[in-house]
């Protein structure tokens, strides 16, 4: 049976997180998950804009779910985490606070639209976890990823604050999804630390300090690859390990990747349709440590 | 009913209700209302001249009903029913408007709590001319008493009541009585070995003539009515003859499964499938774990050698659970606390890092007879150079349990005191929130930490991690922290971690509480019948509460909780009967028709079919006043003494009267 | 709608849990609307329709009824009763042309006063939106039209 979706790509998809679009809509297509792009969606409200502009970026948040309901109501799927957890706090207090819920809804109406507050927000993870499951993914399997030294890198916020798939500190899912498609997750002790987010524009040492830590742990326990949830953190630890290894004095070069790369390649699914070309690390040698 | 002659009592309650309600205007008001003969202010209403006002008036204004508009009936309503019986009246015939706890101290505008008050005792002079004399019903009492779990606290009560004179029956769960007190080392501020001051206390229960120990049970059903309780008890199958076991122990070194991780050593050391918990254990009787012994587990055990080193023959793989029925009086709950489950704080690292242990690990690890031998040894056996306690885990934490646990400040001081004694070159780490040393000679001990060298972080601990980032890191634990009085985060790389875990309720307190027939608070915790005046007391009359079932407290409060739990019990049962609130139903044989609704859904069974008058009839002596049954009759037949149709009716009226 | 109207409720509240959750948010100084007048009643179970009836006949705008959680009724299932009754109290209230919103049942434990003070303020103000009911007027009204 299909599972249908309303997608949320946010601005990223466009940019610097192409290839998580596109890996992510070759990985559903493979695993029967129809995903409906939201038309007309806009930004999710992220960025500092939240501590700025609460109400302005409630707002425009609120307008994606708005139209999620427009168009039947279905679950809105995002990939990026800081989406996914934007799109999510606006959903909470917009049901928590009644004075918010009016006002937004006031806005709302001089565009024509209106929002009930009934629309789940959903990360792409927990959809091909916990709604596919991973036996049905181990079962479409063509590639074992066996031999594949794998850091699951959830990022702070996929499960945060509160945890509402998976544990908020200590999450578990990715880990299970790769052990699905064969591949050996590592002790990744850091899982859930922070990137370095947005800081790596602003305070350029402490985002380079937690990157650091990120790529060391990950060494240290012999990850061939890091896959990741969310494309700041896939930017952050990916591109900036040349400034790492000058801050620090280290030779980082390892691959990172999106999950849907990851689990589109095990799928079977042709590397230039999961967008694998566009990583600053290559991939290819990595990859070939999989068994035909 | 017409002629009713109506007291109303307007009480002051100091400023707490004349402080809102304008008292004058209502007093005024209700003077004029219907049957009113009399409307008084007073200020205190509750004193002895306030009391002294309603009899005098009864003896010469001829009162028939009396209202007292004050504090809520939960705490004065006897009060003022003895003073209406006092001056000759029937104590039914009282009603209290509560405008202190529902109107005063809860409405924000004055003027509207004065239109409130108004409200609230104009439903209650509309019901009075409804009120009926009524007798209290008298019933014997059980002079037993039960309690159930032997810790400290249980053991104390228990010791208190059997010392009185009184027979009492002590229920425990684990095969021995003794508690967490039992596991522990030293106990704070004074270092008194917990053992040495517990075990005479274990002894004597389990010799004394008055007690009858019930170890290895629980408690499956709680029947019956105040002062008459029926107690059914499960008692476990121990497998082993108590009877004819001495305590010797050479079973237990005979038996061929020694690798079950011991409860007693929260699972640091091993005990066998049959064991005794711990040398002192009381009662001294071996006891069989059905599901690690091979003969009752797998059906075959080649050697069965405890049977061999058993003297006197008294293993009995045959023993099954036994079903006990007590009769008791009144019942004292002690069931205790549980330690917060740390692996739910997954930043810390329990149960993946191995070097990160709970309060209470580290308590059998500091012990003399714990797994160790009291040596404070990582896994690898080594000594720990550097060692931080963690205070609040789970504990003071919205996502876990918000309230302050009470105890964990002090037992991390007396942690720290226990490794520097006994590794006086390790470096210890003390990272709390606030330091709460509040008890006598609790902050003293604080300040003798602090000169002992100890190193105080203000800052509650980010993570634990196995992530090194420096030389000095490498193969150790971090503990990530704000030091909040320097302003700067901290990485302290140590080799052991204590977690100072909260007390959470016992993960069974909710169902516990309703076998007995109370309630739990937010917190998970038993609900005392008044935070302040009745902390030992439940909801249901002869049913009390000691220690830290009721919530989190150290060993001196418990103890004197139990005092007071005992002392509550015994002048409970020291009584030869109990008076019971009337309200209960009575069905009119002349009205019923014999549907038979009433008697399926009465909670009690207190209502039975008369086959023969083809009527239902109430049982008096288990009706125990819920209502149900009026409420549910299609034609009203079954009433409620004391809460009529015609008085709710009445009590409506009055409250939308104005 | 006129935002001076003031609506009359009337709270039935079993004595063991909620008429001691009321207490705490007494004792506990929590403010709340003071529209509702308490009742109290042994438990839950205790309250007929025919109270809910005659509160709404004499004026009331609205009706609570609080009793204990499922599970800690103090008369072991009263409450349950008062949760079957509930539904089929509703549909009569309905039948006769009450909108929705007007009668409620809440479980409230002797240790929510905030859980107490916090519904009857809400519950006030579900009521004022509703606007008044007058239904004793209403019944007059029909009265004469018929006679």
């Amino acid at each position: 049976m299909t599972l249908t979706y309303s997608y949320f790509p946010g601005c990223s998809s466009e940019a610097t997180g192409k290839a998580y679009d596109i890996s992510t809509r070759a990985v559903c297509d493979k695993l029967d998950i129809e995903l409906k792009e939201l038309p007309d969606w806009n930004c999710c409200g992220s960025t500092s804009y939240f501590s700025i502009r609460e109400l302005e970026s409630f707002g425009v948040s609120a307008r994606n779910l708005a139209i999620a309901q427009e168009v039947g109501g279905m679950d809105l799927v995002a990939t990026c985490s800081a989406c996914y957890t934007i799109l999510a706090k606006t959903n909470r207090y917009f049901s928590e606070d009644p004075v918010l819920h009016e006002t937004i809804n006031e806005a709302l109406e001089a565009a024509g639209r209106t929002y009930d507050g009934n629309v789940n927000v959903r990360h792409i993870l927990d959809v091909i976890v916990n709604d596919l499951g991973c036996e049905t993914v181990a079962e479409k399997v063509t590639r074992r990823m066996t031999k594949l030294r794998v850091a699951p890198y959830y990022g702070c916020q996929a499960t945060r604050p509160k945890g509402t798939f998976d544990d908020p500190e200590f999450p578990t899912s990715l880990d299970h999804l790769l052990e699905a498609v064969g591949a050996e997750p590592i002790y990744y002790p850091v899982k859930t630390k922070c990137c370095g987010g947005m800081l790596m524009m602003t305070q350029e040492d402490a985002a380079l300090r937690l990157c650091h830590e990120l790529l060391k742990c990950a060494q240290d326990n012999g990850a061939d690859v890091i896959v990741t949830t969310c494309p700041l953190c896939e930017m952050n630890v990916e591109a900036y390990q040349k400034m790492v290894n000058k801050a620090y004095g280290t030779s980082f070069n390892i691959p990172v990747m999106y999950f849907t790369q990851l689990l589109g390649y095990a799928l079977g699914v042709d590397s230039k349709a999961l967008a694998l070309q566009m990583q600053i690390v290559p991939v290819e040698n990595v990859l070939a440590k999989v068994p035909a | 009913m017409a002629d009713e002659k109506i007291a109303v009592y307007f009480c002051d309650c100091g400023t707490n209700i004349a402080g809102k309600v304008d008292v004058d205007e209502v007093v005024k008001w209700a003077a004029e209302q219907p049957n009113v003969t009399v409307a008084r202010e007073y200020k205190y209403m509750c004193s002895d001249p306030g009391q002294d006002l309603i009899k005098t008036d009864i003896k010469e204004l001829g009162v028939t009903r009396v209202v007292v508009a004050a504090c809520s009936p939960t705490m004065h309503e006897p009060t003022f029913r003895k003073a209406a019986a006092d001056g000759g009246l029937n104590p039914f015939l009282l009603q209290m408007a509560n405008v202190r706890e529902h109107c005063s101290w809860v409405t924000e505008d004055p003027v509207e709590a004065t239109e409130k008050a108004k409200r609230i005792l104009s439903a209650q002079i509309h019901r009075l001319p409804f009120n009926e004399a009524l007798q209290p019903i008298e019933v014997p009492v059980n002079p037993d008493v039960m309690v159930v779990g032997a810790g400290i606290a249980g053991i104390e009560a228990a010791l208190k009541l059997a010392d009185a004179g009184k027979k009492v029956f002590v229920v425990e769960r684990d095969p021995s009585i003794g508690g967490h007190m039992a596991m522990f080392d030293k106990t704070f501020p004074t270092l008194d070995c917990s053992a040495c001051i517990l075990t005479p206390k274990m002894s004597a229960l389990g010799k004394h003539p008055n007690i009858t120990l019930m170890a290895y049970s629980e408690v499956t059903e709680v029947s019956g009515y105040v002062g008459n309780f029926k107690v059914k008890v499960r008692k476990k199958a121990r497998y082993v003859d108590t009877d004819k076991c001495t305590g010797c122990a050479a079973c237990t070194e005979a038996c061929v499964v020694q690798k079950v991780k011991s409860e007693f050593d929260v699972g640091l050391g091993y005990r066998p499938a049959i064991y005794i918990p711990f040398p002192q254990a009381v009662p001294l009787k071996a006891t069989i774990d059905p599901a690690k012994c091979l003969t009752l587990s797998k059906g075959k055990c080649a050697k069965q050698s405890c049977v061999s080193a058993c003297g006197p023959g008294a293993i009995d793989f045959g023993q099954q659970d036994e079903q006990v029925e007590l009769d008791v009086g009144a019942i004292i709950m002690a069931t205790g606390f549980e330690l917060f489950d740390c692996e739910r704080e997954a930043r810390y690292g329990y149960g993946r890092l191995a070097n990160v242990i709970t309060s209470l690990e580290f308590e059998r690890l500091s012990n003399a007879s714990g797994p160790t031998g009291g040596h404070i040894v990582m896994k690898n056996g080594e000594a720990p150079k550097s060692v931080a306690i963690l205070h609040c885990v789970g504990s003071r934490d919205e996502n876990y349990q918000e309230f302050c646990s009470r105890v964990c400040c002090m037992y991390s001081l007396k942690f720290a005191h226990l490794i520097k004694e006994h590794l006086p070159e390790t470096e210890v780490y003390e990272l709390y929130i606030d330091m709460r040393a509040y008890g006598k000679g609790y902050e003293e001990f604080y300040k003798r930490l602090m000169d002992e060298g100890v190193h105080f972080i203000r800052g509650r601990a980010a993570e634990v991690s196995d992530v090194a980032l420096a030389p000095e890191e490498e193969g150790r634990l971090v503990v990530k922290a704000e030091d909040t009085l320097l302003g700067i985060m901290r990485r302290l790389p140590v080799d052991m971690v204590i977690l100072s875990a909260g007390l959470s309720p016992r993960r069974d307190a909710k169902e516990v509480a309703q076998t007995f027939g109370f309630g739990c608070s937010a917190n998970g915790f038993y609900l005392e019948r008044h935070p302040k005046l009745e902390p030992a007391s439940t909801m249901t009359d002869g049913v009390f509460l000691a220690g830290a079932c009721q919530y989190p407290k150290d060993i001196p409060d418990a103890v004197a909780q139990a005092g007071a739990a005992a002392a509550g019990a015994l002048t409970f049962v020291n009584n030869p009967t109990v008076k019971v609130e009337p309200t209960i139903s009575y069905i009119d044989p002349e009205k019923c028709s014999g549907c038979h609704i009433c008697v399926g859904l009465c909670p009690h069974a207190a209502i039975q079919f008369n086959a023969e008058k083809e009527v239902a009839e109430v049982i008096e002596a288990a009706c125990k006043g819920c209502g149900v049954c009026v409420a549910a009759c299609g034609s009203n037949v079954p009433q409620q003494r004391g809460y009529l149709d015609k008085q709710i009716f009445a009590e409506i009226e009055g409250a939308l009267a104005l | 709608m006129s935002t001076d109207f003031e609506p009359r409720i009337i709270g039935f509240l079993c004595r063991w849990c909620s008429y001691n959750g009321a207490d705490l948010a007494g004792t506990s100084r929590m403010k709340y609307l003071p529209n509702m007048v308490p009742i109290r009643t042994n438990c839950s179970g205790r309250v007929d329709p025919t109270h809910v009836l005659k509160a709404l006949a004499d004026g009331a705008d609205g009706v609570l009824i609080a009793g204990c959680h499922p599970g800690d009724c103090h008369y072991i299932n009263g409450n349950y009763r008062t949760a079957g009754r509930y539904p089929l109290m509703e549909k009569l209230l309905e039948q006769l042309g009450l909108e929705h919103g007007r009668v409620r049942l809440e479980w409230i434990s002797a240790a929510e006063g905030d859980k107490f003070a916090k519904t009857v303020t809400e519950f006030t103000e579900q009521i004022r939106a509703l606007g008044p009911l007058d239904w004793g007027k209403q019944f007059e009204a029909e009265e004469a039209k018929t006679a």
